[in-house]
Formats: structure tokens, C-alpha cells, sequence
């Protein structure tokens, strides 16, 4: 009875997380423009899709601040913990302290903060502002769960490698390196989905001429949201669906 | 290779992308369009509109935060004593709706909550009044719960599982029942989450401007909105800044709330 | 013969389509210091967490003094436990640690904080009331641990390896610790461990298991001196443990020789084991001994020499304060009551012995 109540609660919050998901799925395939109404069953939107410039461009925009700057960020933020490890404590605090601020800082105050540096930097906004922007709300993402990895790390591996006669580079990507790769793929992971799922920081950063597929999105919430749009993000939800599932079903390394 | 270099890119990134950036919204916060110093555009919260807008952002985001909370602890108390193993899959729950555009996920609730949406349908059908929140206060606290649930869920939730088992059976042990054993030792011990959780949906509902603008229809300005507005179409951003700074006070006296509870930083959610 | 204060009556527990206990029964006498001795997995804690009330048997009831309290929660039963690990609470300093149970018990101020004050220097730790958990060592925290159940003046103490975390040093002295309190408190003590030194040094009764069952139960003397099977001989200190034949009651032969025991009633040219404590083989001239061998191995081990002896095809363990270079040839003699002789493992035995290899 009571591990009823427990399946029935969490079935609950399952619905309210994913009814909006569903509601946009059916939305994709429904032949009314309006989002009120039911007009039929069809795959109009998915072939439409391909044709809009507009939504594609958002599309790659999207994608590739997304991979740039996961990556980017990635590449800071590792070895940002690598260097972060060797500090003295307090400087160390001081550094994660201030990496936390992007976190906890608003979104709305990062980006405008940003907002008024390309301002006075007279950087011209545009793809790189867009850039530069994610990258740096990426970081925090990827040295905090780079670092928890990076505290487990028995020194005694890597000095063993040392003793065994590898070069100090050599001893950090055989030894150290593979340790770390997990934290670092999380890292990249979780960063490559803030930055996709982000519209506030690239609201700000962005100049005129350019869109993603979140500000895209905002643009067309007065005139009526595209239909196409919904049927690209069923497309792409599907998708990392699927990869979960597949990456799900491989077999399983043993844990513990 | 010097391990000191190391430090070098990262250090560099924070001064220019975090450090200065609040440094100049502090500057224009602080001066008037000539550059002189001035007070002005932070006084201009007291303003019957900024001041309207501001208590009612924090009215908003104090009840989604604990709605949240009491949503989310029982969640993470159920989760956390699945026998399954599977810390990825509970993660991956809440992180998955993220790779549908959250804007796009928010306006979906439109189309739910309308006056004949599915919502309503099903109301009807169950011979339930009909739920008119739509373009209300009440529709924006559900896009915030909505939104940040799962800021709330997976630190408590990770504080949870911390809590070793023993220690619990220890509590029975001595005696406590069940009610004692959560009030006394689980509640306590998972604090270190419920607070940065609090922090976590706390913060970003106080400063959201895109909930209320798809939700809340055209007329409920938050402190966000108001914010927004001066970047984007006023382009007054002496104002603004003034503005972000009061939010910031905000912001900030939340997050030594935090430190101060959460010491050891244990509670960091994701 | 002092009263039976909890009785196990067949307890049988698996988990998974693992048993985990068959058909366990044990009873536990009033003022008792009884340990469940064992390797991992063979449900020794199990039996403990039965006890304790966190988990359920499959069958058979739990009886503490004659009443069934196999259904009741932990929390109302009158016995404590200590952990593993200590399990204290983290978020509360010593004395709120200590006094848990006892404010659970509405017990009055003073009665608490007198309790506080006698617990602390029952485990010689006065003043550390408002210390944190965190700032004591691993040998204060368990004389935490400890003092938190004792005040609660529980009729039964349940002692999960509450050592295994310490080092060496701090065990053994925390061992006289244990048998102090126990002597002082006269409650009874249930202890598990799979250190058989322990186990030896503290208890009055020891419980020997192995796969979910009771291979001997008996007092550490006898234990050692007269193990009922192989893998008791094995498992309790080192020992020779050789395959022979009982020739007649009081004659047994061991590797084609003829040795004097003191058993009986096993039969005529019936198969058996014998188990030969290493500091039983007396070393004399090789014409003096029951058989003769030479030495092929020794290391010096500060009370004695450790030495193997090749005799008949079989490696003899021997510990002996004298001498004896290897390639030296000698004979080998033991006393009569000194060959424990053992029936050959049954089929659960047998089943034991294999785990162990």
C-alpha cells in the first residue's frame, strides 16, 4: 500500500514534468496552425522543416555555440581542476568561490553583465559575444564535476607512474587522465545541455542579425510559434532519446 | 611545465568574464549618463512601479520555493530508498526535459492550462470545476515549479543518499520512531540540500523575466521584466544596473545563507 | 547455570534466492559474552541485525526473555546496538549523542545529564560533552558509540565489529576496554567479528559460522584446543590438518605411522581428519620421533621459530622455541592429548572447506 502511494506520487511528477513534452509532440503533428485546436494528423511540419532557412540557421547557431563552447569550456575547466588541485587552500577557496558565481549569480545579472564588457570592449555582437558568453557559464559546469573526481584521485597513482619511468606528461594522460574522463565527459555533457537550453545569457549576448533556436523561439511567441519549431524539437528530444536508451542497453561496466 | 601556468587561463577567463563584467554593472549601477557619481538608479526601486514589481517577484518566488520543497522533499525520500541503483536514471529524469527548449516546454503550458485545454477537458470529464489560472499570478508559479523542480530534487536527493544507513538504524535503535527519526536525524542531516536547493529555484525565480512573460500574460511586470526593459528596449542601462544591484543584495544574502548552512559545500547539486 | 535470556529458534533468512541463514538456533544465557565469529558472508551479521530488529527472518522467532519479539520494530525492543563505523550523529555534539535515547524516553534534565556524565567516564572520555563527532579519533568515537547504548541501560548489547576500523595497537587495548565494561555493567554482549584473536581474547562463548551455519559453538578453549571440524581447525589459529585413519579406540595412524590418542568411539579403520596445533609438534632426534623428516623451511618470529617440516609426503607446520636449520633431519612426536581427532566433513562441511580454499 504504501509502495503504491510512493509509485503513484513519483508517476505524478513524471507527468507534470513530461505533459508539457507530450503536449509539444502532439502539437507537432497537428494539422491546425493554432495551438488550440485539433485540425487532423500530419506530417506537414516535419517536411516543411527542412525547407525553413530561418529555423535551420537557428539550428546550427545553436549547435555549434553548443559544441564550441562545451568544449572550450571543457578544455579551461579541467585543467583549470588540474591547476586548482596543486594551489594552497585558501587560494584554491578563493578561485572555486569565485567559479561558483556564475552559478549562483541570476542569469539576468550574468548576461547583462556581459552585456555592458562587449559594450565598452566595442566587441561587435554576434556568434563570438553568443560564444564567449556560454563559455563561460559552461565552466562552473564542468569543474564541478571534474573536481569531485579530482579529490579522489590517489596521488600515489600518478607518482607510481613517475616511479615506473614515465615523463610527468606521460604519467598525466596514462594515468591521471583516464581517472578523470569521467567527471570530464559529465562535465561536457552537462555543459553542452546548459548551453543549448540556454535563452537568458544568449538573450542579452546576442546581436541583431543573429538567432538561436531559444531566441528564435521568444521572437515568435507574439505572432504565434511556428509549427515547424515543435516538430525540430521532437526531432531532437527523440533523438537524445534514443542515444540514452542505446548507451542505456550496452552492457553495463560493473560498479563498486 | 610549470603546474603554476596552469592556473593561468582559467584565472585570466574569471577576471575578464566574471570579475570585470560585475565591476562594470556596479559602475553604470553607480553613475548617471555623464559618468558622475549618483545613487539615483538604485533609489529608484522605492518607486511605487519598481517597488510593486520587486515584492512581487519575491512573493512569487518565495511561494514557488516552497512548493518546491514540499514537492521535492518527498520525492527525493522515495527516490533515495529505491533499491535500484541508479543514481544516473533518476538524474537523467530530470535532466532529460532540458533537451526540449524550455521556452518551448513553458508555452506548452499554455496550451494545457487554456480554458478548453487538455487540463480542462479532463477536469470536466471528471466533473471537476474548471481551472482558469491562465495569464494569472498562479500561472507563473507553476512555470517556476515547473522550471526548477528539479533544482530542488536532485540536491536533496543527494544529501539524502549521503545519510548512512546505519546512523538511521542507529536512531531506531535508541529507540525513536519513525516521526523522531526524521525530525531528529534525517531532516537535520539532509539540511545541507534543502538549503541549496532553496538557493537554486529561489534565485532564478526571483530574476526569471521569461516565465512571466509567457505565462502571466502582458500585464504582471516582475522585477526581471522591468530589468529586461531597460536593457533591451529603454536602453537605460545606468537604470538597469541600479536595479541589478538591489537584486544582487537579494541574491547575495541567499547565497551566505547558504554558506553559512552548507559549509562543506556538500549539497551542490548536479 | 544462569537463565537464557534470548533464544534464536530456527532462523532461516535469504536474500536475492541467497540463503544467507538455514535453519539457525542459538540461545544466549543472561550475563554472556557471547561472539559470532566467521568469515564474510557467513551470516554473522545477519544473525546481529535479526537480533537488533533491522531485519525480518523468513522463519523462526526471536525470544527475548520468553517473549516473542520477532514483529516488534527496533525501536521498541530492549536491547541496543553498536556499529559498525559508529554510525553517530554527525549534526550533534557528544553529549546530544548521548543523550538521544534517553530524551526519546522523556527522561528527566538531571537524570540525562547525570547519565551523560557517568557514560563519559565509564569510556574515559570526561568533558568531551560538547566536542563534535568529527573532531575525535576513531578509537574516541566508538567509546562514543559505546556510551550512547549503554545509557540506555539496555538488557542486551549488540557489538557490530565495532573494532574493525582501528588499528592494531588501539584494538587490543579497546579489547580490555570491552571486557571491563562488560564485568562493570553486567549486561550481556553479543559480538561480531571475523578476527578469531578477538574473538578468543573477549568472549565467554564463541559461535563459530560459516555459509549460514553454526559449524561450533563452545568456550574460546575449547574452540581452539578441540575444533569439531576442518574448517574450524582451519579458521581458529594455524593448524595441521591431516586426512588418517582410526585404527581402534585410542590408535590412530597418520601418514603410515601409528600415534597414541586419547579419542574414542569412532569406530575401527574408520577414516578421519586430525588437526595438529603447530606448537603441538615436539621436534626430538629423528630415531626419537613417531616419524622422521627434514626441515625445509624457517623464519624466526620473536616468540618462536616457524618452521616446515617434509615428513612422509606431508608439509608439518611446527612452532618451537628451539632451533632447527633447515636440511637438519628430525623426528616428530606428539602427545596423545594433543591429536584432536575430527569425523571427515559432511556435506555442509564439505561445502564450508571449499569456500575456504
Amino acid at each position: 500500500m504504501r509502495n503504491f502511494a510512493r509509485r503513484i506520487y513519483i508517476a505524478l511528477i513524471i507527468i507534470f514534468l513530461y505533459a508539457p513534452i507530450g503536449t509539444l509532440m502532439v502539437l507537432s503533428f497537428n494539422a491546425s496552425k493554432s495551438r488550440a485546436k485539433w485540425g487532423g494528423f500530419t506530417f506537414k511540419w516535419y517536411a516543411e522543416l527542412f525547407q525553413n532557412d530561418a529555423i535551420l540557421q537557428a539550428l546550427w547557431n545553436t549547435l555549434a555555440i553548443a559544441l564550441l563552447s562545451s568544449l572550450i569550456a571543457t578544455l579551461i575547466g579541467t585543467v583549470a581542476c588540474i591547476a586548482l588541485q596543486n594551489m594552497k587552500k585558501r587560494n584554491r577557496a578563493i578561485v572555486l568561490g569565485i567559479t561558483n558565481i556564475p552559478m549562483l549569480n541570476a542569469e539576468i545579472v550574468t548576461g547583462i553583465s556581459l552585456m555592458l564588457l562587449f559594450i565598452v570592449l566595442g566587441i561587435q555582437f554576434g556568434f563570438f559575444t553568443i560564444l564567449l558568453a556560454h563559455i563561460t557559464f559552461n565552466i562552473p559546469y564542468v569543474i564541478l564535476s571534474v573536481m569531485p573526481r579530482m579529490k579522489q584521485l590517489n596521488p600515489s597513482t600518478y607518482e607510481a607512474a613517475l616511479d615506473l619511468g614515465a615523463s610527468p606528461l606521460q604519467a598525466f594522460f596514462k594515468v591521471t587522465f583516464p581517472d578523470l574522463l569521467p567527471g570530464i565527459l559529465s562535465g561536457f555533457l552537462m555543459a553542452f545541455t546548459m548551453s543549448l537550453d540556454d535563452f537568458i545569457i544568449t538573450h542579452f549576448t546576442k546581436g541583431p542579425g543573429i538567432d538561436t533556436l531559444s531566441t528564435k523561439i521568444y521572437t515568435e511567441v507574439k505572432k504565434g510559434i511556428k509549427p515547424e519549431m515543435y516538430a525540430l524539437s521532437t526531432l531532437i528530444f527523440v533523438t537524445v532519446l534514443i542515444l540514452l536508451l542505446l548507451v542505456n542497453k550496452t552492457p553495463k561496466e560493473k560498479k563498486n | 611545465m610549470n603546474k603554476k601556468m596552469l592556473s593561468l587561463p582559467y584565472l585570466f577567463w574569471c577576471v575578464a568574464f566574471i570579475i570585470i563584467p560585475l565591476i562594470m554593472v556596479f559602475y553604470y549601477g553607480l553613475t548617471d549618463k555623464t559618468g558622475a557619481f549618483t545613487l539615483e538608479n538604485i533609489a529608484a526601486i522605492a518607486t511605487p512601479e519598481h517597488s510593486k514589481a520587486l515584492w512581487f517577484s519575491l512573493l512569487l518566488s518565495l511561494i514557488s520555493t516552497v512548493i518546491c520543497l514540499l514537492l521535492a522533499y518527498p520525492l527525493a525520500m522515495i527516490l533515495s530508498k529505491m533499491q535500484v541503483n541508479q543514481h544516473s536514471f533518476i538524474v537523467l529524469i530530470f535532466i532529460l526535459p532540458m533537451w526540449m527548449n524550455f521556452l518551448l516546454r513553458t508555452i506548452a503550458w499554455q496550451t494545457l492550462l487554456e480554458k478548453s485545454g487538455v487540463i480542462n477537458t479532463l477536469l470536466d470529464f471528471l466533473h471537476l470545476p474548471a481551472l482558469e489560472i491562465i495569464n494569472t499570478p498562479y500561472a507563473i508559479v507553476l512555470g517556476m515549479v515547473y522550471n526548477f523542480l528539479p533544482f530542488m530534487v536532485l540536491p536533496i536527493y543527494n544529501s539524502l543518499t549521503k545519510i548512512d544507513n546505519n546512523v538511521i538504524n542507529a536512531a531506531r535503535d535508541l529507540g525513536a520512531d519513525s516521526f523522531k527519526t526524521f525530525t531528529r536525524i534525517i531532516l537535520p542531516l539532509s539540511l545541507p540540500g534543502v538549503i541549496s536547493g532553496i538557493t537554486m529555484v529561489f534565485v532564478p525565480a526571483l530574476t526569471t523575466f521569461v516565465i512571466s512573460t509567457l505565462l502571466g500574460g502582458s500585464k504582471i511586470l516582475l522585477i526581471g521584466n522591468v530589468i529586461e526593459q531597460e536593457f533591451t528596449v529603454t536602453n537605460n542601462w545606468h537604470l538597469g544596473s541600479g536595479l541589478s544591484i538591489v537584486l544582487m543584495i537579494f541574491i547575495i544574502v541567499n547565497m551566505v545563507l547558504s554558506l553559512v548552512f552548507d559549509k562543506e559545500g556538500e549539497g551542490n547539486a548536479l | 547455570m544462569k537463565n537464557v535470556l534470548v533464544n534464536l529458534e530456527h532462523i532461516s533468512k535469504s536474500y536475492d534466492g541467497q540463503m544467507i541463514l538455514d535453519d539457525l538456533n542459538l540461545y544466549i544465557r543472561e550475563n554472556e559474552f557471547l561472539t559470532l565469529l566467521g568469515p564474510s558472508g557467513c551470516g554473522k551479521t545477519t544473525t546481529l541485525r535479526i537480533l537488533g530488529g533491522f531485519e525480518q527472518p523468513d522463519t523462526g522467532r526471536v525470544v527475548f526473555e520468553d517473549k516473542d519479539i520477532t514483529n516488534l520494530p527496533a525501536n521498541k525492543r530492549q536491547l541496543n546496538t553498536v556499529f559498525q563505523k559508529y554510525a553517530l550523529f554527525t549534526h550533534m555534539n557528544i553529549a546530544e549523542n548521548i543523550a538521544f535515547g534517553l530524551k526519546i524516553k522523556n527522561k528527566s534534565k538531571a537524570y540525562i545529564d547525570d547519565k551523560i556524565k557517568y557514560a563519559l567516564k565509564l569510556v574515559n572520555l570526561d568533558g568531551y560533552e560538547k566536542r563534535m563527532p568529527d573532531s575525535l579519533s576513531g578509537g574516541q568515537q566508538q567509546r562514543i558509540a559505546i556510551a550512547r547504548a549503554i545509557v540506555n541501560e539496555p538488557k542486551l548489547l549488540l557489538l557490530d565489529e565495532p573494532l574493525g576500523a582501528l588499528d592494531l595497537k588501539l584494538r587490543q587495548d579497546m579489547q580490555y576496554e570491552l571486557i571491563r565494561l562488560k564485568n562493570e555493567l553486567g549486561i550481556t554482549f553479543i559480538y561480531v567479528t571475523h578476527d578469531q584473536e578477538e574473538a578468543l581474547t573477549m568472549s565467554d562463548t564463541i559461535v563459530v559460522m560459516n555459509q549460514g551455519y553454526i559449524q561450533q559453538i563452545g568456550s574460546p578453549e575449547r574452540i581452539y584446543n578441540e575444533p569439531e571440524n576442518a574448517f574450524v581447525a582451519d579458521f581458529i589459529g594455524e593448524s595441521n590438518i591431516i586426512g588418517a585413519t582410526m585404527i581402534t579406540d585410542r590408535l590412530v595412524e597418520i601418514l603410515g605411522a601409528r600415534f597414541a590418542c586419547v579419542d574414542e568411539g569412532f569406530g575401527e579403520n574408520k577414516p578421519v581428519d586430525v588437526v595438529i596445533r603447530p606448537e603441538d609438534v615436539e621436534l626430538v632426534k629423528p630415531e626419537e620421533g613417531t616419524i622422521s623428516g627434514v626441515v625445509s623451511h624457517i623464519i624466526f618470529k620473536g616468540v618462536h621459530y616457524e618452521m616446515e617440516v617434509q615428513a612422509n609426503g606431508f608439509e608439518w607446520l611446527v612452532h618451537s622455541t628451539r632451533m632447527f636449520p633447515v636440511g637438519t633431519s628430525v623426528g616428530i612426536k606428539v602427545d596423545p592429548f594433543n591429536i584432536q581427532i575430527m569425523n571427515k566433513p559432511e556435506s555442509e562441511d564439505e561445502e564450508a572447506t571449499k569456500l575456504d580454499e
